[in-house]
């Protein structure tokens, strides 16, 4: 992990609401290819983070840099458009378009051909369809979901929602990945395949940075973990090392860290 | 089976004019294919992109003043002893134009107001179409104000090797409005089927998920107002060069609420919608005449609408569409009940 090239740096971000300092002077860097775990307690300021990363937020100080750009100013479209694409922590779908069109719409990135084109019916754009309906139906087949393909994405389960919510992310090609919370209201085996498809999302050489409440799977699946607590770090390092960080038992794990 | 449906349909309203020889009811089905294309053109900003321009007969109308004035010519000052003066060019041009410089306007109004949306954009239309409406009424010297523009000629379409035809009489400008409302038909089923299309639908659907996965708002929006406006103005073009003359009252608000009523009865968001909307509120005239005065006509509309929306709740096609489906799927489940139920049966 030593001559890994750096991603993404969080340079001394701050977010202030009004008197609410939700984040201060952050600083930590994901390098590429890494899979970094944000963790902290309800109210810490993961979310936030996540926000200013994707352009949803401007910092009220510091800056983020992503391979090399800056990114603030940005609009959201134009930091997803850098390959940066993140997934929400309430379920976020196209809830009234079936999960095969709602993975069409995410593939918004791969699909641009001329508009010209597109209405003239002619063959390159032909072709960029088909190609983004193959892509499509694999998506889904990878997050498992086929037998759900032509359902509305409003009426399926949590957990099936934040699959294709993942699914959605995948579909934009991402380099780094942004999960917020991808795991919560899944059962137990739903958890496990998740952690899988968490690895093979690795394997094809995307970042990851993963909020999660989770702590075995956090634990498990992190190469590094940073910890946040009332807005300010206050650990970072691999799963043993915060495994057994006095300020992190004391602040965060508490008791559950027993358990991890 | 679609297809066939909808050979039928073209086929069936290109017969009208061989067997349909009342000129009131052929007049009536001209002006009524105008209002349709200019409902088609509200609907892809209303139904597909969840915007509400309630000034859209603006576009409309800027497409029938610019085609009429490019057929006709103008002699008008300008502010510093500037005259602007134009020759009459062919109709077929100003038709060009009133597209062109419709979209323009589609433009500037989206980009306008498309950084506030929702009640913003509603304002900033109906302000438009007025500010329009009171340019016409005033630059006398260019638009004529209330005396109208009149002898508007009629659209002449070269014909390679036979010289020109002129489209004069009602047979011909029946197939012009068809024609170009099948173009506006087609154009408007292809972008909602494109990577355009759907877009538009996620940023109608979540906008904060649609944005996250590099969804541009701001250019998708504005270009759906392009073109919607475009479209309106090629709908404004074909009226004035029908009708041969037009005054500031095409700006009238209720013209923009008549394509509302239209695209809502038929059903936002669907591609036929305001097609049976508008054929509806189109001919409703016609069967309302002998029985009420033109004022009375617009309470029967209001109540024909709030029929239409409470019995079909999302407007006529959306919802019988929804009604078949159901149908079909019910009719499915119960097949497959029926299958698993004798497959329970026969271990036994
Ligand atoms: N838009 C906002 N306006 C005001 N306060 C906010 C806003 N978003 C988050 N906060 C506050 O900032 C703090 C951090 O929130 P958040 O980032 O959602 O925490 P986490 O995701 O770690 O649970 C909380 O106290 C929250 O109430
Ligand atoms: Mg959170």
């Amino acid at each position: 992990m030593t001559a890994r090239s750096v991603a993404m740096t969080i340079d001394q971000v701050a977010v202030r609401f009004g008197g609410l300092v939700a984040i201060s002077d952050m600083s930590f860097t994901v390098g590429e290819g890494e899979i970094v775990s944000l963790i902290g307690p309800n109210g810490a300021g993961k979310t936030t983070a996540f926000n200013v990363m994707t352009g949803f937020l401007t910092p009220s100080a510091g800056r983020v840099t992503y391979q090399g750009t800056t990114l603030t100013g940005l609009k959201p479209h134009e930091i997803a458009d850098l390959g940066l694409i993140r997934t929400f922590q309430r379920t976020s779908v196209f809830p009234n378009d079936t999960v095969y069109d709602n993975l069409l719409i995410g593939l918004h990135r791969q699909g641009r051909v001329r508009l010209l084109d597109a209405i003239l019916g002619l063959p390159g754009a032909r072709a960029s369809e088909r190609r983004l309906r193959q892509r499509a139906s694999e998506l889904i087949e990878w997050v498992g979901l086929e037998r759900r393909a032509y359902d509305t994405a409003g009426s399926l389960s949590y957990g099936e929602q934040r699959l294709v919510g993942v699914a959605l992310a995948l579909a934009a090609e991402p380099s780094m990945l942004l999960l917020d919370e991808p795991v919560s209201g899944m059962n137990a085996s739903e958890t496990h395949r998740f952690v899988e498809l968490i690895r093979s999302i690795r394997d094809r050489g995307i970042t990851i940075l993963l909020v999660e409440h989770d702590m075995p799977m956090v634990m498990t699946v992190s190469d590094r973990i940073v910890v946040l607590n009332y807005g300010r770090i206050i650990a970072e390092g691999t799963p043993d090392v915060i495994r057994n960080d006095p300020a992190v038992i004391e602040a965060y794990l508490g008791h559950g860290a027993a358990r991890a | 089976m679609r297809a066939a449906v909808t050979i039928l349909v073209v086929a069936a309203l290109a017969s009208v004019p061989l067997w349909l020889r009342d000129p009131y009811l052929l007049n009536a089905l001209i002006t009524t294919g105008i209002f349709v294309i200019g409902a088609m053109s509200l609907n892809l900003l209303l139904g597909f992109t969840g915007q509400l321009s309630l000034g859209h007969i603006a576009f409309f109308g800027i497409g029938a003043y610019v085609s009429a004035l490019t057929s006709l010519g103008f002699d008008a000052g300008l502010p510093g002893g500037f005259r602007l003066v134009h020759t009459s060019w062919p109709p077929i041009a100003g038709f060009v134009l009133a597209i062109l410089v419709a979209g323009s306007c589609g433009y500037f109004v989206g980009l306008l107001s498309f950084r506030v949306r929702g009640a913003y954009f509603v304002i900033v239309t109906i302000s438009f179409a007025e500010v329009v409406r009171l340019v016409a009424l005033n630059w006398v010297e260019l638009t004529q104000g209330p005396l109208a523009l009149t002898n508007i000629p009629s659209i002449a379409l070269p014909l390679p090797g036979f010289g020109e035809l002129t489209l004069r009489t009602k047979f011909h400008n029946y197939y012009l409005v068809l024609v170009v409302a099948l173009i506006a038909y087609l154009l408007i089923a292809r972008l909602v089927h494109s990577h355009f299309g759907r877009a538009m639908r996620g940023l109608m659907e979540n906008e904060t998920l649609a944005v996250s996965v590099g969804i541009d708002v701001t250019r998708t929006l504005t270009l759906a107002a392009v073109i919607s406006a475009a479209i309106a103005g090629a709908a404004g073009s074909l009226y004035a060069h029908y009708i041969r003359i037009i005054d500031p009252e095409v700006f009238a608000f209720i013209n923009t609420v008549t394509m509302v009523i239209m695209v809502i009865s038929g059903g936002k968001g669907s591609l036929a919608g305001p097609v049976v909307g508008g054929l509806i509120f189109g001919l409703l005239p016609v069967a309302l005449r002998p029985v009420m005065a033109p004022e009375a006509q617009w309470i029967a509309y209001g109540g024909v609408l709030i029929a239409i929306l409470f019995v079909l709740p999302r407007g006529i096609v959306p919802s019988l569409a929804q009604r078949f489906a159901r149908r079909r799927s019910g009719a499915a489940a119960l097949a497959t009940a029926a299958l698993t139920d004798t497959g329970a049966k026969e271990p036994a």
